[in-house]
């Protein structure tokens, strides 16, 4: 099955974290259920959660942290 | 010297603003800009434009190295920093006068002072300034917390001393949610400001913001009277109004020669911002903070009061003493500003960036817009979602309220969703008719009048 992709529902800057100092919400290699976060989107100093609507794992990350991004921009790409 | 050339350290409508103040004294402008920016408004119509680093502030508005850099290679004599990003770091302000270059607001020292919130309350308690009872300091942890209580009573804010802007304040009822708040406040404090220190003070009841525009020489302080800005959302102002109608002539007078007392006893170089928490049911005001800058909403003062506040920093920073005696600063009519953000009411306050289309900007006597905005423009998601300022004057409340509802009607920006409907909306309620709301009033208000917010 092809791999699907996350996209950004919003234009701003992309984040992996949920604060600086924590962890990422998702590693390459890591399951994903549907509904879980992969990133918060940055918009006009507001925070977004990206959540999944796919389900499978998390083969590579598309955008570096802090990067900026435009609504609709693939963010990650999941095996299904 | 008086300033031949200034850099703004700043971006979208305060920069288009600063622009104009410095190009009527005959002052060379230059802008910086983010890569995200270059087609800005505020680079256009500057003498020169430089770009200063990628999208994000933290790489770009905020980046100290950067902003001297472009300022030292442009060869300006002067930086306004507007409001927000830098505009309150002291460590810019040194930056600035280090490289040999004039900083358009205080000295860094000022700065410092006033943004540290405990410093600020007791250089305000030996000014003579009421305060808000509460922590006489900083305090690290519950038990000093526990012995501030006893003073206060409840409910009570927990602060943090780093903090500014309104944001990271915590609210407690009773013991249970301080015990549970103070150790939370103290670590996101800590983390957000590198700082974990605390102060605490009691909540004033239904309280109003009322805030005093000061300008200051170094030397000598005058007034240019009160804000009313008590409607806000989220602790960020929405809708601010000059002069505070809920005031009598003699709160006005020792409310304003408070500030002034204040702001004489630093020092204070440049134009700022004095603001007081005033709780109509005992008369009592309370100092809360120092604004060391230049604010959103100083366009309201300007039109009460015919003075340019940024042509007046901009004298100032040049070298020239006050122009103005006070008993030459008076006050006639109303003004409203009510802030154009591009967000969606209907739909939670949403940020909606996008792509201006069809623009229609309000006139006629009385009505002023300041905006980033022009027909065509991609607004950038990078930074706050503020469009533009309108501002009406009129002979009375009354005047500019009818004035207000014109304008309203006239604005359009096609594209985006703007916070426009919840203004039309608020300029037809009774209770803003009336000037009765406090600090919280229009959350609750949000919350039962949400179907009037449809654009």
């Amino acid at each position: 099955m092809a791999n699907q992709e996350i996209r950004s529902p919003l234009p701003g800057t992309f984040y992996r974290r949920p604060a600086p100092d924590q962890p990422p919400y998702k590693e390459v290699g890591d399951s994903l259920a549907k509904g879980d976060t992969i990133g918060l989107v940055e918009v006009m100093k507001s925070f977004h959660e990206v959540k999944s609507e796919v389900e499978g794992k998390v083969v590579k990350f598309l955008v570096e942290n802090e990067d900026p991004v435009q609504a609709g921009q693939p963010l990650a790409e999941v095996e299904g | 010297m008086a300033i031949r050339s200034l850099l703004i350290a700043n971006r979208g409508e305060i920069a288009v603003r600063i622009i104009r103040a410095a190009r009527e004294l005959g002052i060379r402008t230059v802008q910086v800009h983010s890569s995200a920016d270059a087609e800005s408004l505020a680079v256009q119509l500057a003498d020169e434009a430089v770009e200063i680093g990628p999208p994000q502030a933290a790489k770009s508005y905020l980046n100290i190295p950067a902003l001297i850099d472009a300022a030292k290679r442009s060869g300006v004599d002067a930086v306004h920093p507007g409001y927000g990003f830098l505009a309150e770091n002291a460590d810019f302000a040194e930056a600035v006068e280090t490289a040999g270059i004039r900083f358009v607001g205080p000295t860094a020292k000022t700065i410092r002072l006033m943004g540290d919130k405990v410093a600020a309350r007791k250089a305000a308690a030996e000014a003579g300034v009421p305060t808000v009872p509460g922590s006489a300091g900083r305090i690290e942890g519950m038990e000093e917390a526990r012995a501030v209580i006893e003073q206060t009573g409840f409910p009570v804010l927990i602060k943090a001393a780093a903090g500014g802007g309104g944001r990271g304040i915590r609210i407690a009822h009773d013991m249970a949610e301080l015990e549970h708040l103070v150790p939370q406040a103290s670590a996101e404090a800590q983390a957000a400001f590198g700082d974990g220190g605390l102060y605490i003070e009691r909540a004033i009841q239904d309280a109003r913001h009322v805030e005093v525009q000061i300008l200051g020489d170094g030397q000598r302080v005058v007034h240019c009277y009160e804000r009313e800005c008590s409607l806000q959302r989220r602790r960020q102002k929405v809708w601010e109004e000059a002069p505070a109608v809920e005031l009598d002539l003699s709160h006005r007078e020792a409310l304003c020669r408070a500030a002034v007392a204040l702001a004489e006893a630093v020092n204070y170089r440049g134009a700022g911002t004095l603001e007081f928490l005033y709780e109509e049911a005992s008369g009592g005001f309370y100092f809360i903070e120092m604004n060391t800058r230049i604010q959103v909403e100083h366009p309201v003062t300007e039109c009460i009061t015919g003075i340019d506040l940024i042509g007046e920093m901009l004298r100032i920073a040049g070298g020239e003493s006050l122009r103005l005696q006070q008993e030459d600063i008076r006050q006639e009519g109303h003004a409203i500003e009510v802030r154009i953000n591009a967000e969606d009411p209907a739909n939670g306050f949403m940020p909606f960036p996008g792509v201006v289309g069809e623009l229609r900007v309000p006139g006629g006597p009385g009505v002023r817009f300041d905006s980033l905005l022009y027909p065509g423009y991609a607004i950038p998601p990078f930074y706050d979602s503020l469009l533009g300022k309108l501002i009406v004057w009129g002979e009375n409340r009354e005047h500019a309220l009818a004035r207000l509802k014109g304008a309203l009607a006239e604005l359009t920006v096609d594209g985006v969703k703007t916070t426009a409907p919840l203004f039309t909306a608020l300029a037809d309620d009774p209770e803003v008719a009336a000037a009765r709301f406090h600090t919280r009033w229009l959350e609750r208000w949000l919350e039962t009048n949400a179907s009037r917010l449809a654009p």
